[in-house]
């Protein structure tokens, strides 16, 4: 099967019919080139809705307080639901399977001056725990910690664009005062965030801090936590219910009450979000399918045609003693040849518009960092040229079955 | 070297079954020189077909050089054709993309000869046909005669015991049918039977023998005179 004269003499049939084996390779590299730039558009599709979620823990449940919908102990539905420090710290003390904790006391956007420079920015006022929820990561001196809460101490945390704005260039940050809505503040450390610029555009003070110097009292607006990473949807959704149940006889509402207490449950979330991925992948893969199966039609249509018209000519090579096997052999060898070649060629030039896309596409919201999974490109091109091979036989087969006396009488 | 007995062949189309050899008898012996005529129709074709193993056939038995013919494999077919037998046609039928040289050692590459030593042995035997100057020609820059000579050195590559001619001289004008004939005598002169399948009767006046055929039988069978 491999000796050098069966080759040389395919590769001379080869050079000889340029216009057909250009065809033939065409439509193989073509079907291939198409497969790998689906499959690395599909990955920058995934890559970009991940990138969605990167700034967010996603085992993280928080906690909104609404308006109660049902009448509960003789009370009228409409009462807002207010949180209070001690329910935090329930969550914070005695909730089994929390771990990070945080609460928040909404300011909104407020004023930051420094110097003759001034800005407006949303001001977030959290617990240390929220570090690890919102993925925050400090930069340069310390994010808030428990003795800024306990003592209230007036300190800010600031993102690298609320920097960049006020700070003149060069000038170290860390342990100047600032003046938010008028208070001053010293800031003691530059985070940088993952979630992009809107998260960069904000400053975290201590929650205490905030409650007492902007009339807060003891309110907090939410709070969030997360739960042991790796947790079931299952296992967050009695979590859930435990904290429903001790704020319904908290703040009197019903524990069915869906409007009094809503929760972002990320786990239930991240899961739907990877259901996403795996229908996008899912996708991909019917496309991929669909385009080897393409491409399969295309070359059993070619050989059929090559083989049709080398009738006469395998009516001769019979007629001078060829056995139906190695006509056979010549059309297999030579359509595995030139499908493994284009497939190569097609393979490169896919890899190369991924590639390109790559360097030169800015990375947006919902696309970003194509790339081809190797391993399945290689595969699909096996697969396609396995195909073409089978494709080959059956016309093959066929003609080598032909009485040389009708493959010659066909002119 | 070739015996047919009673030989049978119909060929089925739909439902009508057409009776074109209706019982041959031929002995043909080694070194002959024979030709086979008849009008169109007349099942000469398909004679000769039988012979080249090209076509099978219904019943009677078939002996080429002591050995039976009959329902053969593809494969065994093939290796029979290689060994026994070298055909001329009437279209010629090279290969239109091999030169005169490829397509005269085509072959030899079938019998597992080496390139070399295909390509020496095809350039002798289209010296041995006058063509070993066109050696690097493909089939369409050479004229009918000379295809045909290229055909007959093909035919001649594997040293066979019969050459089998169809229409030989068909698609040539007279002139170049004469040198045609004139070669193939001279190869029947070395050794080899041949024989061909003609409807001129000048061309079947040059060989030794005319076998006759009208409507699937043989009606004559005589010996020309020399």
């Amino acid at each position: 099967m491999f000796d050098r004269d069966k080759w040389q003499e395919i590769f001379h049939t080869i050079s000889k019919n340029k216009l057909r084996t250009f065809l033939t390779g065409f439509s193989v590299a073509w079907g291939i080139f198409m497969l790998m730039v689906l499959l690395g558009a599909g990955t920058g599709l995934q890559y970009g809705v991940k990138e969605q979620f990167k700034d967010t823990a996603t085992n993280s449940l928080w906690v909104f307080s609404g308006q109660t919908s049902i009448p509960y102990d003789g009370l009228q539905p409409g009462r807002s639901v207010r949180f209070t420090n001690a329910d935090y710290y329930w969550i914070a003390n005695d909730l089994d399977g929390a771990e990070e904790t945080s609460g928040r006391f909404y300011l909104g956007a407020s004023e930051v001056v420094y110097g003759n420079e001034m800005g407006t920015f949303q001001i977030r006022t959290v617990h240390p725990g929220h570090q690890y929820i919102e993925k925050t990561i400090t930069i340069e001196g310390r994010f808030l910690n428990e003795i800024d809460i306990r003592e209230k101490r007036k300190v800010a945390s600031i993102g690298t664009l609320v920097r960049d704005a006020i700070f003149p260039e060069g000038e170290n940050p860390i342990g100047k005062y600032i003046q938010i809505n008028g208070i001053p503040f010293k800031v003691i450390g530059i985070f940088e965030d993952e979630g992009g610029k809107n998260e960069q555009e904000i400053l975290y003070l201590p929650l205490t801090t905030a409650q007492m110097v902007f009339n807060g009292n003891n309110q907090i607006d939410m709070y969030m936590f997360n739960i042991s990473p790796g947790s079931s949807v299952a296992e967050s959704k009695v979590i859930e219910r435990k904290v429903r149940e001790k704020m319904a006889e908290v703040h009197h509402f019903s524990v069915e009450d869906q409007r009094a207490l809503r929760f972002w449950n990320n786990v239930e979330g991240f899961l739907q979000f990877q259901n996403l991925f795996d229908g996008i992948e899912a996708f991909i893969w019917l496309i991929g399918i669909m385009t080897i199966i393409a491409g399969i039609v295309g070359i059993s249509n070619i050989m059929m045609i090559v083989v049709k018209e080398r009738t006469k000519e395998i009516g001769i090579r019979k007629a001078l003693g060829a056995t139906p096997m190695s006509i056979i052999g010549l059309i297999i060898m030579e359509s595995v040849l030139i499908t493994s070649f284009s497939g190569y060629i097609g393979l490169v030039f896919g890899v190369g518009v991924i590639e390109l896309a790559n360097k030169f596409m800015p990375p947006s919201e919902f696309f970003g960092n194509p790339s081809i999974d190797f391993q399945v490109a290689i595969t699909a091109t096996i697969i396609l040229i396995f195909a073409g091979t089978i494709a080959g036989l059956i016309p093959a087969r066929k003609s080598a079955s032909i009485k040389p006396i009708e493959a010659l009488r066909d002119e | 070297m070739i015996k047919l007995q009673n030989i049978h062949k119909f060929y089925r189309m739909g439902k009508n079954k057409m009776h074109v050899l209706k019982g041959i008898d031929v002995e043909i012996k080694e070194g002959e020189m024979v030709s086979i005529m008849g009008s169109s129709g007349s099942g000469k074709s398909t004679l000769l077909n039988i012979l080249g193993m090209l076509d099978n056939y219904d019943d009677g038995s078939y002996v080429l050089d002591g050995n039976t013919i009959r329902d053969l494999s593809e494969t065994k077919a093939a290796q029979y054709r290689n060994k026994f037998l070298g055909f001329v046609f009437q279209s010629f039928n090279l290969i239109s993309f091999k030169n005169a040289m490829e397509n005269v050692a085509l072959p030899l590459y079938y019998k597992k000869v080496n390139r070399k030593e295909r390509n020496k042995l095809a350039l002798e035997y289209l010296e041995k046909v006058g063509l070993k100057d066109w050696a690097g020609h493909l089939p369409n820059e050479m004229s009918g005669g000379q295809k045909q000579r290229v055909a007959i050195a093909r035919a001649l590559i594997t040293n066979p015991k019969v050459l089998l001619a169809d229409e030989p001289t068909g698609a040539l004008d007279t002139k170049t049918s004469y040198e045609v004939m004139e070669l193939l005598k001279q190869i029947n002169k070395e050794g080899i039977t041949v024989i061909i399948v003609t409807h001129e009767n000048d061309i079947a006046e040059m060989t030794d023998r005319i076998i006759r055929l009208k409507d699937g039988v043989i009606v004559e069978n005589k010996t020309a005179h020399v």
